[in-house]
């Protein structure tokens, strides 16, 4: 199996940004993949229709840690809409590529922002 | 500091076997089938190995075929006997925890109108005879057991089943692949019909494997060729993988005292560390039935890949059976068979030792693992 994880995904991996718990979110979503068993928790606090604060847990491999990482960092001051929109292509261009048989790992992480969302907008309707 | 710690994976060459090897490549380069002088030196010399081995396992050396590995010794062993005979049935029986390369043989013979069953282990990763007595029928024709599993490195009772086999007239093959040096093998009083081994799992080459077979009429022949190996298997006798693997064999079996007792206690004083040291932990598998060089463990509530990789950072070299990949999304099957929950089916590590570890290795392996699992943990969803 070919797994040769580039400088970022490894820099994100060992230093993942906005990791942990947040207590005081406005909303939440867990995602999982049935099938490899990753799971990720996404937290977002939202000021003004923005993304003031979001924190994620991972249960999952490096590129799981590394690509909900990169992604958090990316939508931290994004207007809702706009994070909604963000593209998985983006993430894995991001952290300069990734294995073939980890892009789902980008898409998880995409996944689960955007329940995160959905979860603020159905309790503030 | 580097710490290998995937022996199970492939093992460093020694240094000794591969003095042994290197004239075969530069200067006794003869073809073992050519008649002049240089050939006939290289026939001898293989069949010198052959005795070798043969003294080693307990076997004859007429009964020895050197293939190209392990997984190819196994696809002979399974397609040839289906092939050979598919007349007096099409039924075969395979542990659930065979390695891919007997597993996926045998999947692709039900093509072929074959009837493959899975004779399950128990929580402990053992199989039990008693469980082959109830799935034998009269059109059974191969019984397939490895004798170590290479995941959790559990022994099977392979003289017990090779003995029940025989009794009822079903062929029976062992991949012993992961056994050298634990297993002290006998194989014509076993009544083992068919054997595979690897070098580069106990210290020799990678490209040599062994099948052994107790009666070569019982495959039908898959490589064809110059008629070499009794024209069981074509191709050119590679001399300096027979001389590595015999080489290898001879040191694992002289030297195996030692060796386990070093094997073994690093990988207690591991275990111990670890369970001394951090919470949350299993060992998979029977502690009691297992080679010593094994340490299957359960790390509870982070994911096995993000563990392998923090320590491959770190120089510390293991493996997990759950990748999370294309290729392997599946969590281990081994795993699974010996019931564990999903939950738990991708939090795994296998570390697997060798003669070459040092206690000072395994140190800087738990004081890193100690880091590791702090680190992910601080940060899992599961509760």
């Amino acid at each position: 199996m070919a797994l040769n994880y580039s400088k970022q995904v490894m820099e994100h991996f060992l230093h993942p940004r906005n990791i942990g718990e947040m207590k005081d979110y406005d909303g939440t979503a867990q995602v999982g993949n049935p099938v490899c068993g990753d799971q990720l928790d996404f937290f977002i606090k939202v000021k003004d229709e923005k993304i003031e604060d979001v924190k994620f847990l991972s249960f999952g491999c490096a590129s799981n840690i590394a690509t909900a990482s990169i992604l958090t960092e990316e939508v931290k001051g994004m207007s809702l809409e706009d994070a909604k929109k963000y593209d998985w292509n983006k993430v894995v261009m991001e952290l300069g590529g990734l294995p073939k048989q980890k892009i789902h790992c980008s898409i998880l992480a995409v996944e689960g922002l955007q329940k995160a969302i959905e979860d603020y907008e159905s309790k503030n309707l | 500091m580097e710490v290998y710690l995937d022996n199970s994976a492939t093992t460093k060459l020694d240094p000794r076997v591969f003095e042994a090897m290197k004239p075969y490549f530069d200067s006794k380069y003869g073809n073992a089938s050519s008649i002049h002088k240089m050939g006939q030196e290289n026939n001898i010399k293989m069949i010198q190995c052959k005795e070798e081995i043969a003294k080693l396992i307990g076997g004859d050396p007429d009964c020895i075929i050197f293939t190209g590995s392990a997984t190819e010794a196994n696809n002979m062993i399974i397609k040839g006997v289906a092939k050979k005979n598919e007349d007096k049935g099409k039924h075969i029986l395979i542990s659930s925890i065979e390695h891919p390369s007997v597993k996926k043989s045998a999947e692709y013979l039900k093509k072929y109108g074959f009837e493959i069953e899975f004779i399950p282990v128990n929580s402990d990763g053992i199989v039990e005879l008693d469980k082959i007595k109830k799935m034998i029928r009269s059109d059974t024709i191969l019984i397939s057991v490895m004798t170590v599993n290479n995941e959790i490195g559990t022994i099977q009772p392979i003289e017990k089943i090779a003995t029940f086999a025989k009794k009822n007239g079903i062929l029976f093959h062992t991949d012993a692949v992961q056994a050298v040096p634990y297993i002290n093998f006998n194989v014509k009083a076993w009544g083992i019909d068919f054997l595979s081994l690897s070098a580069h799992k106990f210290n020799g080459p990678l490209g040599i494997g062994i099948a052994y077979l107790a009666d070569k009429r019982s495959i039908t022949p898959l490589i064809h060729g110059g008629g070499q190996e009794y024209n069981v298997r074509g191709g050119t006798y590679n001399i300096p993988g027979i001389v590595g693997v015999t080489e290898a064999l001879k040191l694992a079996y002289t030297e195996k005292e030692d060796a386990i007792k070093n094997v073994s206690e690093l990988t207690q004083y591991l275990w111990k560390r670890i369970q001394d040291e951090i919470d949350d932990v299993s060992l998979n598998g029977s502690s009691e039935h297992r080679t010593s060089n094994n340490l299957n463990i359960l790390f509870r509530r982070i994911e096995g890949e993000a563990i392998l990789m923090d320590l491959s950072v770190k120089g510390i070299y293991v493996s997990t059976g759950s990748a999370c990949s294309a290729e392997n999304l599946r969590a281990s099957s081994v795993l699974s068979e010996i019931g564990l929950k999903d939950n738990d089916l991708n939090s795994n590590i296998r570390f697997t030792l060798s003669k070459f570890n040092t206690k000072e290795e395994i140190d800087y392996t738990v004081d890193s693992l100690v880091d590791t699992v702090k680190r992910l943990r601080s940060f899992t969803p599961i509760k």
